[in-house]
């Protein structure tokens, strides 16, 4: 029999309230014992678990930098020449994404964001959340988004838990980028083993805006309502920028509820609504994305930018699960959400806007004198903080460094060690290489990318660098967008390998025609608690920054993920530099393929002499060490002046930058176009065989001019003090034919490089299809 | 407004087709939501491509119950003329405008490449003479498999309504199918985007003569509105 229905217990308003602030719960939040300190100062008293929750994730890593915030200083943050196009509108730090002027009163918002710890644990969910996480720190800016691009990083492509990961991130970017109609335009991929366990996924988004439209991220105007936009609130992503800030264990895998849930077409409504919304003159006051850290991240921050305080009422934040106590509403990250802040007495604008998209819109509190947020729930005050104690005055650390030995070692590394190739060697040689999967074609990846949405790609994923017509914006412009960063160069040294991920992904732009305008990093390292790890990390800003310093580049914004660690230590430095740049005219954009029969091949840069940290090494010797390439920032800016200025004088045909894989790779790719080119080549013997082939000294760029202006384009080279060298041109004979001095040391068809070249990453993956 | 781009929650190609349609063909166009109605002087509708809803159902399935698709059904049924591109052509057979369904992809993967497509003798618009024997236009979809049963099939065929097929099958359809007709002519459906090649930054321009054989009609009826 039933029983009668029991007494309902009197509500208790908020049962955290009554938790005890314990020692094991402090480490458990990762709180240090001196910052629990400085919250007791900061409080007055002992916080509830709430606020511990909310000083937890806002004084994490992820949304803090507390080890990285004094490094990042020594980045420029605006241009040194104020009147070259591409001045500073927002710089890095202030608002959700940076914007840059590109010209005719339009400006481009651009950020990349990493969802690495997701992505190791749930592949598919961590890579899309991923995606959208970016994509709403540029419409939260007021942009239009208008393209994606990914750097990933994988381990060996042998692996089945690689394989699993590896398909799994690029449908999650693919389902998740589709549906938004965003063009993806694709980016990097590398292959390697420091990666295993840890893959690394940093996703890009650029934007443009008119600049009058630029949005604050600011709380102000006593009395202004706060809005909830988006969809509910649930429990998933609990803690996730916490989450993000420890490493990997064995035991991560139980941190699933840290990994988000990602709703493409919920945030295709956002999207589409908070334009609507923020295209109304006068509105929109601030707004902020719920990102890493939820309602916490957003309400702290756009206080603190406003110098106000903030009040909000969780009772009225919209939730899609029932008996969510205060702690778990504030700390949730679920997705597709936004806090915005609107003119009071125009509230009604607002909600019209999100009611026909079918949105929430929930007045959850009020702009308010003073610095404190205050949180309530169930008629209580759960959340009691000065707002500016959570962003300002996060605990800030310089960590001790010291150099790890391998980096000395590869300092005196002699060439010596390693036996020349022989010219018979070549042709497998140069199929190895063409086989590695982070040479090798990556159209398996981005054929399931959409690139050609919003009608405005131009070259398509696979050259160096992706471009898009700005058509949205009405105007005949092009944007180029390229990410680059080789691991091998900065695990072996970080100064010099930071600043060639700095000056190749500059020469892709240049390849594509395009000006470099400015920079956003994504800088993925080991624990900084760790002298060695946090010495890579030191010595890759600092050549991150000098570079940017040199070329005037600025750095406009960008990301800090730390604790990126395996079984066997951390990952390899990876400091990924992505660089948005202008091609005026459609007429300027360059391809790296080449296309027409007859072209003279004309090496800039002069020869490789090097081989340390190369692929080649890799492949050939199984060895990763050596002395990394030189990098010559004045040589550098002069091959890519002179590329520039030649394709706007409409001598350069094509153009690809010689790296991973040297001169041979860079030819052969070259070639891969859809008309089925040969290129007869005749190469003086200057040092090492394997070096002049296969090594990846900087600065070298291969470009294809017409016989016609080949011999002024030597000249205009030569007074440009670049070193160019003829080396022979392209035949439609479908052959490869390569002379070194004497030695005839290629004649192949091209169709069996292209074969192996492309069928790579499908022969791997498409076998272990489940 | 003479020409109707449908625009349903999670429609992503609508501002490339009223782009295609207005800024290079000159003729006006604009975006209809999907809970108001066909605006009265309405001479064609595109339904654009995208993920109407989300397409966590089949794709199109929840689409076909918007307001509009009513509204849509009599102007087809007055013999107005429908596109359907990519989603729109998935919304048509939904919504029982156009026969068959499509389903996801046989290689399991979304493709986005550009597509070799082989154009066959359907009407006096959709044909060889007017489109020429081939056309090269972007491809972008997860679920574009073409299926029909033997007798929808039979008759698509003898009827000619097979407007386009694939030259190299990229998704599995059945008889090569990338698009088709209704009996009578006025209903088209595709999963090609020709909204996608249409200007001099695009990979080929074939999508020019496929949507201008598609807005013949209202070309005739007024061509002094057509910028040069």
């Amino acid at each position: 029999m039933s029983q009668s229905p029991s007494i309902p217990l009197p509500p208790n308003p908020d049962p955290v309230l009554n938790v005890e602030i314990t020692q094991e719960l402090i480490d458990q939040h990762g709180i240090l014992p001196e910052e629990y300190q400085q919250i007791l100062e900061i409080l007055g008293r002992e916080p509830n678990l709430t606020e511990l929750g909310i000083f937890s994730v806002m004084w994490s890593e992820h949304c803090a930098y507390k080890n990285t915030r004094k490094l990042l200083r020594l980045f420029p943050t605006e241009k040194k020449d104020k009147d070259a196009i591409g001045q500073v509108l927002v710089k890095a730090g202030e608002e959700n994404a940076g914007v840059i002027d590109v010209g005719d009163g339009w400006g481009v918002a651009f950020k990349i964001e990493s969802h690495n710890h997701p992505s190791a644990i749930e592949p598919f969910e961590g890579a899309a959340t991923g995606v959208g996480g970016i994509v709403r720190d540029i419409f939260t800016m007021g942009a239009r988004p208008i393209l994606l691009t990914n750097s990933l990083r994988f381990g060996d492509i042998n692996d089945p838990h690689v394989k699993r990961l590896f398909r799994g991130v690029v449908s999650g970017i693919s389902h998740y980028g589709n549906c938004l109609g965003i063009p993806n335009m694709g980016g990097d991929i590398y292959f390697d083993e420091c990666y295993e366990g840890n893959p690394l996924v940093n996703a890009l988004c650029a934007g443009i805006l008119r600049h009058e439209d630029i949005q604050k991220g600011a709380a102000t105007g006593v009395g202004n309502p706060v809005y909830y936009v988006g969809p509910g609130t649930g429990r998933d992503g609990l803690g996730g920028a916490s989450f993000a800030s420890r490493e990997l264990t064995e035991e991560s895998a139980e941190d699933r509820p840290a990994v988000q849930k990602g709703d493409p077409f919920m945030e295709k409504l956002l999207l589409e609504a908070c334009l609507e919304m923020m295209a109304i003159p006068g509105l929109v006051v601030g707004i902020q994305d719920m990102g890493a850290a939820g309602l916490t991240c957003s309400t702290c921050e756009t206080a603190s930018r406003g110098d106000s305080g903030i009040e909000i009422d969780l009772d009225l934040v919209p939730q899609r699960e029932t008996g969510m106590n205060s702690y778990e509403i504030m700390l949730s990250e679920s997705q597709e959400r936004m806090l915005v802040i609107v003119q009071k007495g125009r509230e009604k604008e607002l909600e019209e806007v999100f009611a026909k998209w079918d949105l929430h819109a929930a007045h959850i509190g009020e702009v308010k004198e003073g610095d404190r947020m205050v949180v309530r729930h169930k008629g209580v005050v759960v959340a009691d903080l000065p707002a500016k104690s959570l962003t300002d005055e996060a605990p800030v650390y310089d960590q001790p460094a010291s150099e790890p030995a391998h980096v000395a070692e590869a300092r005196n590394w002699s060439v010596e060690r390693i036996p020349d190739i022989s010219p018979s060697e070549i042709e497998v040689g140069l199929k190895n290489l063409l086989s590695h999967p982070t040479i090798a074609s990556k159209r398996w990846v981005w054929q399931q990318y959409d690139h050609m949405v919003m009608s405005g790609c131009k070259i398509e994923p696979g050259s160096d660098a992706g471009v898009v017509r700005l058509s949205i914006a009405g105007i005949d412009k092009y944007l180029a967008i390229a990410n680059d960063c080789n691991n091998r160069f900065c695990h072996l040294d970080p100064y010099k390998g930071a600043q060639i991920a700095f000056v190749e992904c500059m020469r892709n732009l240049a390849c594509s025609g395009a000006r470099a305008l400015a920079v956003t990093d994504n800088l993925n390292f080991g624990n900084p608690n760790k002298p060695e790890a946090y010495h890579m990390l030191k010595e890759c800003v600092k050549g991150l920054a000098d570079a940017c310093a040199f070329f005037d580049v600025p750095v406009v914004g960008g990301n800090v993920s730390l604790y990126n660690e395996h079984g066997e230590g951390s990952i390899d430095p990876t400091p990924v530099v992505s660089m948005v740049g202008l091609i005026d005219k459609q007429e300027h954009v360059t391809k790296s393929q080449v296309e027409e029969a007859g072209l003279k091949l004309i090496l800039l840069g002069g020869w490789s002499s090097e081989l340390g940290g190369s692929y080649y090494l890799q492949t050939q010797h199984g060895k990763k060490e050596g002395t990394v390439p030189e990098v010559s920032l004045e040589n550098e800016k002069k091959v890519q002046d002179l590329l520039i200025t030649e394709i706007e004088a409409g001598k350069i045909i094509a153009a690809h930058d010689v790296s991973e894989g040297g001169l041979l790779v860079c030819l052969a790719e070259m070639l891969f176009g859809e008309n089925k080119l040969g290129a007869s080549l005749s190469i003086p013997e200057t040092g090492r065989l394997d070096a002049t082939l296969f090594g990846e000294s900087q600065g070298q760029v291969l470009v294809a001019v017409s016989s016609s202006d080949s011999s002024d384009f030597l000249s205009c080279a030569e007074s440009a003090g670049v070193q160019a060298q003829s080396l022979g041109e392209t035949s439609d004979s479908g052959i490869l034919k390569v002379k070194v001095g004497e030695h005839d040391v290629l004649c192949t068809e091209v169709d069996e490089f292209r074969t192996v070249w492309e069928n790579v990453i499908p022969h791997h993956m498409d076998s272990s299809k489940s | 407004m003479r020409v109707a781009i449908l625009q349903f929650p999670g429609s992503n190609c609508d501002w490339d087709s009223e782009y295609a349609v207005k800024d290079v063909l000159g003729i006006s166009a604009h975006r209809v939501w999907h809970k108001d109605k066909l605006p009265s002087e309405t001479e064609a509708v595109i339904v654009p491509g995208g993920f109407s809803f989300g397409d966590y159902l089949r794709c199109g399935a929840i689409a076909r119950f918007s307001p509009i698709m009513q509204n849509l059904k009599e102007f087809a049924e007055k013999g107005g003329q429908v596109l359907g591109i990519c989603n729109g052509f998935q919304i048509l057979c939904e919504s029982g405008l156009l026969p068959g369904a499509l389903i996801r992809n046989d290689c399991l993967d979304f493709r986005c490449l550009n597509q070799n497509l082989l154009v066959e003798n359907s009407n006096d618009r959709f044909n060889q003479t007017t489109l020429g024997k081939s056309l090269l236009l972007p491809i972008a979809h997860g679920e574009g498999n073409y299926r029909a049963d033997e007798s929808v099939l039979s008759s698509l065929e003898a009827n000619d309504q097979i407007l386009l097929r694939y030259s190299g099958n990229p998704n599995g359809s059945m008889n090569d199918i990338a698009g088709i007709r209704n009996f009578t002519g006025n209903v088209y459906g595709m999963m090609p985007h020709p909204e996608r090649a249409v200007g001099s930054h695009h990979p080929c321009l074939d999508g020019l003569p496929l949507l201008k054989a598609f807005l013949k009609p209202v070309l005739q009826t007024r061509p002094a509105e057509i910028s040069s």
